[in-house]
């Protein structure tokens, strides 16, 4: 019996969550649903090379190429986002092997892998910013509306049709996150975590198994900036890429659990929830302030419990059970 | 199977190994002695292609190796260990072992792989067992680990950076005879680096000796610890010992 429910556990739960919006139609909490699937698959995403030691201060850099390059093709070119799409992610991809390649085939690694990725980031934001004719500059940048709901073009008014998009997407995420788990990918980019040579002597590239795992976390994130561009239809170089995004991704990360799949998305759950519960608690006394908490209990995680919280609520179970 | 002609390692103005010459042949145990810092563990880096060489050339199989990405010398035949075993401990034990027979093996197949490493762990005599950690093992155990890595990726020529330090006399003699059985068993060719002569001597076939990074004897092991070089270099002071330790020999 006990085998059966937990094999049933995740069609039970995405049953649950596919009936949600018709059940549930309040608009308010639907899009803090499609806000919280949509972060939870950018967080994902991170935390496929971030389990594996590979921190990334990066990834809002790509998140912001999935953005803006979607939407400038759209409103300059008025290639509809099933081209742009695919367009941005090859715009990220190149970034990440443009900025991977070199760090991964000269060992440069740890803090020093960090501080490349952090100054890619930064590099991201200020052309953004700085080509402001194109892109609205700090000011922020809508693509185009078109009346009513079109697939063609990725736009829909009603939050339903976003609730389930989005759904799919972080599911897709969660299994592309299973699939690499099982692969002896993982094997490899779990012995290079510990000891490059060590993996090298066993056979691995080790370059070539970072780059194919930073690749991967790219497109996908490069993925939920442009999901997120269609949701939204207003983005700016703050929300959607530069320091501040990839360390909200570093820290919704290592809250949830790194280890874990579902971590990423409990770290979403807890970082939107709070945002939500600081802007509407304060208003616009408290901007700025989830950053401050977010700094604050980063420290206090990583301290007391680097696993996260799904992470080290799994262990406990697991320990209390030896037997399951 | 191996040629090594004029190998040389620079690390800045230091020479680790500086012109070194020898040949391997099918199926022999070659042993590599000399004091610590002598380069034998550059030379093993070199071989590997954990780190490149600074001149010389390295032919394995007739193909130049020097200088190639250190996978694709694993794949092109040669297995290595540490001298200080480097276990994954993020890994299980017998996924330390897959892991090296998928990717040591041009990641041809998971079975294949898991074949390859129920085959090494059997033959180091460990525990072919899929729950077993590595944090089990202690340091004997650990050196098992080493060599089964090593072998799963499916060598032609082992490099074994033995150094028995660490163990009791009797878990020398079986680390020695394991390499031995190795050879008898597969036909694999073998280098053992060691800095302990006395075991090394009764298995390997022929001995190399270095110093300050260069070669100064190379022979049978009987040859070699006689030769009044290797006395004053290698072994210092330490003359009565290597004389009782061919008078062992003789004996057997």
């Amino acid at each position: 019996m006990q085998v059966t429910l937990r094999q049933l556990a995740p069609w039970i739960a995405g049953a649950a969550l596919i009936a949600l919006p018709f059940v549930h139609r309040d608009p308010y909490h639907l899009h803090i649903f499609v806000l919280i699937l949509i972060w939870s698959f950018a967080y994902t995403s991170w935390s496929m090379m971030g389990r594996f030691g590979l921190v990334s201060l990066g990834h809002g850099g790509f998140m912001g190429v999935g953005a803006y390059v979607t939407a400038l093709l759209w409103n300059h070119l008025g290639l509809s986002p099933w081209f742009g799409i695919p367009i941005s992610l090859v715009c990220a991809g190149f970034l990440a092997v443009i900025v991977g390649y070199p760090c991964f085939r000269f060992r440069i690694t740890g803090h020093y892998f960090v501080l490349v990725t952090l100054a890619l980031s930064g590099i991201v934001l200020q052309v953004i910013t700085a080509s402001r004719d194109w892109t609205g500059g700090s000011l922020g940048f809508s693509p185009n509306r078109i009346k009513g709901n079109s697939i063609a073009v990725l736009q829909f008014e009603d939050k339903t049709t976003w609730y389930l998009i989005a759904l799919g997407v972080w599911a897709v995420g969660l299994l592309i996150w299973r699939h690499v788990d099982r692969s002896m990918d993982r094997y490899a980019l779990e012995a290079i975590s510990e000891d490059e040579d060590a993996a090298a002597a066993a056979g691995v590239n080790v370059t070539w198994e970072k780059l194919k795992i930073t690749v991967l976390s790219a497109l996908m994130t490069a993925f939920a900036g442009a999901l997120y561009t269609q949701y939204q239809m207003f983005i700016t170089p703050d929300t959607v890429s530069g320091i501040a995004i990839s360390l909200q991704m570093v820290f919704a990360v290592i809250v949830g659990g790194v280890y874990v799949a579902l971590g990423p998305t409990v770290g979403a759950i807890i970082t939107i929830l709070l945002a939500e519960f600081l802007r509407i608690g304060f208003g616009t006394k408290a901007v700025g302030w989830d950053n401050l908490i977010y700094g604050v209990l980063l420290v206090l995680f990583i301290i007391f419990l680097p696993k996260g919280i799904l992470g080290s609520a799994i262990e406990k179970f697991r320990a209390r059970r030896p037997s399951g | 199977m191996l040629a090594v002609e004029g190998l040389v390692k620079r690390f800045g103005g230091f020479t680790a190994v500086n012109n070194v010459s020898f040949k391997v042949e099918q199926g022999e145990i070659l042993g590599l002695i000399g004091p610590n810092g002598s380069g034998k563990s550059t030379i093993f880096n070199l071989l590997s292609g954990t780190l490149p060489p600074s001149a010389g050339s390295i032919k394995f199989a007739g193909r130049e190796i020097g200088g190639l990405a250190p996978h694709r010398i694993i794949n092109g035949g040669i297995g290595r260990t540490f001298q200080i075993p480097r276990p994954f401990r993020r890994l299980s034990l017998f996924e330390n072992v897959a892991l090296a027979g998928y990717f040591g093996q041009g990641r041809h197949s998971l079975a294949k792989a898991n074949e390859a490493a129920e085959r090494a762990l059997a033959m180091v005599g460990l525990p072919v067992d899929r729950h077993a950690t590595v944090d089990g093992l202690g340091a004997a155990g650990l050196k098992k680990l080493e060599l089964a890595k090593a072998l799963a990726t499916g060598p032609k020529l082992l490099l074994a950076d033995e150094s028995l330090g660490g163990l009791d006399e009797s878990e020398m003699d079986q680390a020695a005879l394991m390499l031995r059985r190795i050879r008898d068993e597969t036909g694999i060719t073998i280098i053992w680096v060691e800095h302990i002569m006395g075991v090394l001597m009764r298995v390997v076939d022929r001995v190399m000796v270095l110093d300050h990074g260069e070669k100064i004897a190379e022979g049978l092991p009987h040859e070699v610890s006689a030769n009044p070089r290797v006395i004053e270099v290698y072994l210092g002071t330490d003359a009565e010992a290597t004389q009782a330790a061919a008078a062992t020999r003789r004996a057997v």
